[in-house]
């Protein structure tokens, strides 16, 4: 059984009079410790389905179920322990005035989970910052810094899902490289299932298994792994997104060391 | 003193009191290299020097009347303000007025801000129709213009400082609501907001520890500039005798016994008078410095 | 022929830590080419784009042995000649056009103003070179645009615009930060596709900053490859994903490929005598 099952959503919003489909009829499964990504141009609808799952946006046609449960809406307390999201923009997802400790002990505090400053100490050491950082106000700390806190309060919670929103495209090169092998190595170490969006298609083939394309808040074509690196797509559109991303293919040149 | 400054810019604090007090600290530092601001907080400081202080400051008592000494000049031996037409010193009920308007400003700065953050925070978090209702309440005390709000409000309840003060409270609020309103929308949408509530936090908790604090700064800014109207609305129904009741040193009601003798006794009006353009100029400059330090817009990255 | 030469350029910003120094003697020359500057965030490559134009406010300071530009020396130039010639014979197109487009302005208005009160045209000559401009961006239908606000626009038209208006004075060099990282990869091809056919037909010099490797080693025809304010190498742009340098061969082994293998991306390396 799929730990994430998505069916014929939809996404409509009303906005000043006009109804914008962010997202119409997509059907979508993730199995357990599967990593799946989500690829599209800005507008296509991808981050909106991670914005549904979480209940930030409304529903308007088809069902959510995870572990097979349809969700409850509002989510609940239960939702949090199972569900968390990494949002794209590090300097704009962590509360500006609450020190890094605050960020990651107010789960706890929700949740009435005890022994929170050790949690809290564990934590950063699990995303590989110095316990130093613990009474550090975000704007003292780089873009990568303040992603790993991020990863980090949405792993508090212990939950079995995580939702990327393309974690690293704020970052720099070198920056993503680390964020990346990050998440990789909590999901090998936890179990954790991906459902991560991403406009780079370099980046989606390195962290997940299979991916959607999406255009226009419609799915375009389900593509393998394999099928991504031997472009065996099907539809044109995916082809053209394929074809803009030549650059980023491997190239035995360019892979060789120096 | 450098072992402090070192435990307080220390950029890895090893407990929450010290991250806090190191950001106060860079606070302070910001609005000590800020000229005016910092005159305006002499000028404040000296305000809540004088109240405390007032018996020990003050050469005379401020109530004994001497009528073989009114109306002396300043610069009178003794009377350094001069006296007034009951033959009061006027330095000294300024000094022991400086209690009062303390007082007033103080009650009114506990008040009117938090109703304000509180409504305009809800309506904003909540949007909808809690939102419709609670800024159609706020236009209806926006309508009207302050000092005759308060006029009516004193009118009902009688004169009086509390009721003075609870008048100028219940006018004051709806400049604040809207200003968190606005601030919380902005917030609202944000991802850290976001990321609070996909943890299951309750909208208490989100809209206390989450959205106040970044709607406090634009208030706590707003109602030290709007401190010197509220001396001024003090005073003004201390004028109209609906405000503090005399023998009480108020400044407006102090102005409004020196008004008889305006052409020849300026001094009388003229020096409570001074007394409210420093406090309103020192809450004014203080204001417009803090702007530059707790400006969430303006904190470096 | 020589367009722009930059000799040992600084700028230094004055904090309360000490001066911190944003870009430390950067050193190239530029001719009707299309140059790239690439870096990581903190590299100097924007205020080494903003420093040509002496586009950097106190408590920042710039300093260069030489900074000429067509015969002009850009750091004795008076504020008033500096105006002179930006914008006119300098254009520079910046990352996000949210930022760089005046809100209550339609798209027409702005793009007309120039030519009007500058150049002193009538009404309906500006509208028609405002046209053409936005007709050799590729805008499809330029007189709906120049009816437009800002916020009307998607990311990419506004992008377009901005150039456009940059284009309008036929500037000899332009200065692009970032021109294409808000777009998607799609749209991102056609913008680079007009900035390369203005170089090709109008002469032009071009400045083309990105943190983007793969991006500019297509694009370009030299590249600076900068980091902590200073050039570590300068090379030819066909040769740049060969580099030889750490520093950039660390940049390019950090990206993921796609059909590359799933083992942890390198780190950057950054204990050479280069990173000093």
């Amino acid at each position: 059984m799929s730990l994430i099952e998505i069916e014929d959503l939809s996404v409509t919003f009303r906005a000043k009079g006009r109804e914008v489909r962010a997202v119409e009829g997509v059907s979508l499964k993730v199995g357990k410790g599967e990593s799946f990504g989500l690829v599209g141009e800005s507008g296509s609808g991808k981050s909106t389905i991670l914005r549904a799952i979480c209940g930030l946006v409304p529903v308007t046609g088809g069902s959510i179920r995870i572990g097979g449960q349809p969700l409850p809406s509002p989510r609940g307390r239960a939702f949090s322990t199972q569900v968390q999201m990494v949002f794209q923009d590090p300097y704009a997802s962590l509360h500006p005035r609450h020190t890094v400790d605050r960020t990651l002990s107010e789960p706890l505090a929700i949740h009435g989970i005890p022994g929170s400053d050790a949690r809290v100490v564990q934590a950063l050491t699990d995303v590989g910052l110095p316990p130093a950082f613990r009474f550090r106000y975000p704007h003292q700390l780089s873009g990568g810094q303040r992603q790993r806190v991020a990863i980090a309060r949405a792993l508090m919670l212990q939950p079995k899902v995580l939702l990327l929103d393309e974690p690293t495209s704020a970052l720099d090169a070198s920056v993503q490289a680390e964020v990346l092998n990050l998440l990789n190595r909590l999901r090998a170490e936890r179990d954790l299932t991906f459902l991560m969006v991403s406009h780079d298609l370099a980046v989606i083939d390195y962290m997940t298994d299979r991916i959607l394309v999406m255009q226009h808040g419609r799915a375009v074509e389900e593509l393998s792994r394999s099928d991504l690196a031997a472009a065996r797509m099907t539809t044109e559109y995916a082809r053209s997104l394929f074809a803009a991303s030549a650059d980023r293919m491997l190239d035995p040149a360019v892979a060789a060391p120096a | 003193m450098t072992a402090l400054h070192a435990w307080l810019s220390d950029p890895n604090p090893s407990s929450r009191r010290q991250a806090k007090l190191g950001q106060i600290w860079l606070a302070w530092l910001r609005i000590r290299r800020n000229r005016l601001a910092m005159v305006g907080l002499v000028i404040v400081g000296l305000l809540l020097v004088v109240a405390a202080f007032a018996p020990w400051i003050a050469p005379h008592d401020p109530y004994v009347q001497d009528l073989s000494r009114r109306l002396l000049p300043p610069g009178t031996p003794g009377n350094l303000l001069g006296t007034d037409d009951f033959g009061r010193d006027i330095l000294s009920r300024i000094i022991y007025g400086a209690r009062i308007t303390l007082y007033t400003i103080g009650l009114v700065a506990v008040t009117a801000p938090v109703l304000g953050l509180l409504v305009g925070t809800v309506a904003g978090y909540f949007g909808g129709w809690i939102d419709a209702v609670l800024m159609r309440v706020t236009d209806i005390f926006l309508a009207f213009p302050r000092l005759i709000l308060a006029l009516a409000l004193v009118a009902v309840l009688g004169p009086g400082i509390e009721n003075a003060v609870l008048a100028i409270a219940l006018t004051a609020w709806p400049p604040y609501a809207r200003l968190a309103r606005a601030e919380t929308l902005t917030v609202r949408s944000s991802d850290y907001i976001a990321a609070i509530r996909l943890q299951g936090a309750s909208s208490a908790r989100i809209i206390a520890g989450h959205v106040v604090p970044m709607c406090l700064p634009s208030v706590i800014i707003r109602v030290t500039l709007d401190m010197a109207g509220v001396i001024l609305i003090a005073a003004g129904l201390g004028f109209l005798g609906l405000g503090v009741q005399p023998p009480l040193p108020e400044w407006g009601l102090m102005i409004s016994s020196g008004r008889k003798f305006l052409f020849e006794q300026w001094w009388v009006a003229t020096m409570p008078g001074l007394a409210i353009l420093i406090v309103s100029l020192g809450f004014n400059l203080l204001g417009d410095g803090l702007r530059d330090v707790l400006d969430p817009k303006s904190a470096p990255k | 022929m020589t367009l722009l030469d930059v000799q040992n350029l600084r700028v230094t910003f004055a904090t309360e830590a000490g001066p911190v120094e944003a870009v430390r003697g950067v050193s190239f020359s530029l001719g009707r080419e299309r140059l790239g500057i690439v870096g990581e965030s903190g590299s100097g490559k924007t205020m080494t784009g903003r420093a040509v134009l002496r586009l950097i406010r106190p408590p920042g300071r710039i300093e260069a042995d030489r900074m000429v530009f067509d015969g002009q020396n850009l750091i004795e130039a008076s504020e008033r000649e500096m105006r002179a010639l930006r914008g006119k014979r300098i254009g520079m197109v910046m990352q996000d056009p949210k930022y760089s487009l005046n809100p209550v302005m339609t798209v027409g208005d702005q793009l007309t103003e120039g030519l009007r009160r500058r150049d002193g045209l009538g009404r309906r000559d500006a509208e028609a070179k405002a046209i053409s401009a936005l007709e050799a961006v590729q805008i499809r239908d330029p007189a709906r645009v120049m009816e437009a606000y800002p916020h009307e626009l998607s990311g990419g038209m506004g992008q377009r615009v901005m150039i456009a208006m940059m284009l309008i004075p036929e500037p000899d060099l332009l200065i692009a930060d970032e021109p294409t990282s808000a777009l998607d990869v799609t749209v991102q091809a056609e913008v680079l596709a007009i900035l390369d056919r203005l170089v090709r037909d109008r002469g032009m010099g071009l400045i083309f900053i990105s943190h983007d490797l793969r991006l500019v080693a297509r694009f370009c025809d030299r590249v600076l490859v900068m980091y902590k304010g200073r050039v570590v190498e300068e090379l030819q742009a066909s040769n740049l994903l060969a580099a030889q340098h750490p520093y950039t061969r660390g940049l390019l082994n950090c990206l993921p490929r796609i059909g590359g293998p799933r083992e942890p991306l390198p780190g950057l390396d950054r204990t050479g005598a280069w990173a000093e």
